[in-house]
């Protein structure tokens, strides 16, 4: 069956996309990609050091991947400008996740300042996937501006938590015309499964393989939780029941009624 | 409203009252919560929460890990100037202290950076005396145009400026202001200061809130260890953050604990503080502001530093030399105070992945730079 993720025109063959931070080493970065199937892969300009080969992390990421750089750092709509088109200029492609974070204690996203940052670069020729707090008007203001998908928060960056803000999303996957990709927060691949399930069109993930024992293993297992998940979504589960079927239903008399009609 | 009201009323604190009060299960309770309060973190700094260190340390491991990752940021002070009107008695560059006085000539300033630029570090903590008319603000200034060649995050440990000035020098390419209040208990304060400027305890306390206002990036306190009772000295820094991270959220903030290390002069510290104190503090510091940055400085032995990586530090400075000119001149003037770890830079960064961990040489961009590549600066419209 053909399920194909496109975004800013580009089919998307993973719906499982990964972060690049909080790894021990570098050299585990092609290993994770690999076993995670990632093809797209966000880093922190901020973190890029274009001086220095083996420090820059760019030359750790595999052929034919797509490359999204991030705005983390920035604090307000200007300092996101700024950050992509540093990257843009720096060959990093035209795709930007844009990360505003004015509130550095919960790590949570601005969105008013996110919606400015994208009116701009949108018009600027960028492919935006704004990082956002799940609020429907918020949303709907980013699509109309022109972003490409939307990134609503599972829960807080880097917490593991899971998916704290599902009622949210779903509405968000419901409502918004535009892959529904959920960043940050989840930190088990049975959440990430979770989200697939609910109709997320892909999910990123960063703390909860940088900070596993054994990376490329937690790499794969994700890769697996976000497979599963799309394929349960596109199989229509069964809808759950609150109550188990009553073996003397209430409105059984009815039944009689209808096969005389029939 | 500034963080000196605070402290006026925080001066009531009753220490021991509050510490007698702990017990072992409110310490428990403690641990499995997930936002503390400051009467939590109170506890976690009483002689009681000593006993359940190891708990202390695998909860704060695990924040650690989670918002930090396995990374440890390196940055290395580069000391512009030991010119210095203050009489702070615990310290090397104390203005009655007889030592040989100097400044780096710009030149001078471009050879150091060279130098720390070689070993790969992109973070760099320029630090003067307080001489308002040797290194003057201007001067320092020029200082930075010359490092922001070599340096993608220029922070200064100097004496504290007024908003103004903040703003200036961050138009000028600072983005990180490291200040410590030495000592939060203002009759130690007091004391420890006789002469100089730096008497005052006030503008000093209030000049984070002054860099705040003239938004840095970053903003980094602490208090010097030695100089006041541990327990309580360490709570007050800790409000202090967190009184700057409510005040500033847009901030990155984090915290050092130097402890006194011998210097030039006979200052002994009054409040000498323990490995475990030190671990304590640390430990409470990480439960309290789990994404506070912790920085260790090279004042602590290699072993005590290696340890500490996996307890919640997320700073170090490495390849560290207090000296003017420390960093290309192998004879090494009278530095502010005695390096205990001498590794090199490049030792460190060994020993840190070795340890599991990625030393990072760059964590943020200067933004008003465009982009150095291969030898190329890209510059942006």
């Amino acid at each position: 069956m053909e399920d194909k993720l496109e975004i800013g025109g580009r089919q998307v063959e993973s719906r499982l996309f990964m972060g690049t931070g909080k790894f021990a080493d570098y050299r585990l970065i092609p290993e994770v990609i690999k076993a995670s199937k990632a093809q797209v892969i966000t880093v922190a300009l901020r973190r890029v050091d274009f001086g220095t080969p083996e420090e820059n992390m760019l030359n750790y990421l595999p052929p034919g991947i797509i490359l999204m750089p991030n705005t983390s750092g920035a604090r307000n709509a200007a300092e996101a400008i700024r950050i992509a088109r540093i990257a843009r200029a720096a060959g990093c492609g035209n795709w930007v996740k844009i990360e505003v974070v004015s509130d550095q204690k919960y790590l949570l996203p601005d969105n008013f300042e996110t919606v400015k940052a994208i009116e701009v670069l949108v018009k600027d020729g960028f492919v935006v996937l704004p990082y956002m707090s799940p609020d429907l008007m918020a949303a709907k203001r980013m699509a109309e501006a022109g972003a490409a998908a939307i990134m609503p928060l599972g829960a807080p960056i880097g917490t593991n938590r899971g998916l704290k803000t599902r009622e949210l999303i779903q509405i968000l996957i419901s409502e918004i015309n535009l892959p529904i990709i959920v960043d940050a927060g989840i930190g088990r691949p049975s959440e990430a499964a979770e989200a697939m399930e609910l109709g997320a069109a892909a999910v990123l993930v960063n703390t909860a393989v940088a900070t596993a024992d054994n990376p490329v293993l937690m790499a794969e297992a994700f890769a697996q939780a976000v497979e599963a998940g799309r394929k349960a979504y596109l199989s229509g589960p069964g809808a759950t029941r609150h109550f188990a079927e009553a073996s003397s239903p209430l409105t059984g008399f009815l039944r009689n009624e209808r096969s005389e009609s029939v | 409203m500034t963080f000196y009201d605070e402290i006026l009323r925080l001066k009531n604190t009753d220490y021991a009252a509050a510490f007698e009060r702990v017990t072992p299960s409110q310490i428990a309770r403690i641990l499995a919560k997930t936002e503390l309060q400051p009467q939590d973190f109170l506890a976690l700094l009483s002689p009681k929460a000593s006993l359940a260190l190891e708990e202390m340390a695998q909860v704060a491991h695990r924040l650690s890990l989670r918002h930090f990752g396995r990374t440890i940021l390196l940055y290395t002070p580069l000391y512009l100037s030991n010119y210095c009107v203050n009489h702070c008695v615990y310290c090397g560059f104390n203005a009655t202290n007889d030592i040989q006085r100097r400044k780096l000539t710009l030149a001078e300033v471009e050879l150091e950076a060279k130098a720390i630029a070689q070993t790969g570090l992109q973070h760099l903590l320029i630090l003067t005396g307080e001489s308002r008319q040797r290194s003057s603000v201007s001067y320092i200034k020029e200082c930075v145009s010359v490092l922001r060649k070599y340096f993608s995050s220029i922070s200064i440990e100097i004496y504290p400026l007024s908003s103004e000035e903040y703003a200036e020098l961050i138009a000028a390419g600072v983005d990180g202001l490291t200040i410590y209040q030495e000592v939060y208990d203002d009759n130690i304060y007091g004391k420890l200061h006789p002469k100089g400027p730096k008497r005052d305890y006030r503008f000093r306390l209030e000049a984070p809130e002054r860099a705040g206002q003239a938004q840095i990036r970053a903003i980094n306190i602490g208090a010097l260890l030695g100089l006041g009772e541990w327990r309580s000295e360490v709570f007050l820094a800790g409000m202090h953050l967190a009184y700057l991270q409510n005040k500033f959220p847009e901030i990155e903030i984090s915290i050092s604990l130097p402890r006194m290390r011998p210097q030039f002069g006979d200052y002994r510290p009054e409040f000498p503080v323990s490995d475990r104190d030190l671990v304590q503090s640390i430990l409470a510091l990480r439960l309290f502001m789990p994404r506070a940055s912790i920085t260790i400085s090279t004042r602590e032995n290699a072993e005590l530093r290696d340890n500490l990586i996996r307890l919640g530090v997320t700073k170090m400075s490495a390849g560290s030399s207090t000296a003017i000119g420390g960093h290309t001149d192998a004879k090494d003037g009278i530095g502010q105070f005695e390096i205990s770890d001498k590794r090199s830079v490049d030792e460190m960064r060994k020993t840190i992945a070795n340890l599991g961990y990625k030393p990072v040489l760059k964590d943020w961009h200067d933004l008003n730079l465009g982009v150095k590549k291969d030898n190329e600066t890209v510059s942006i419209s």
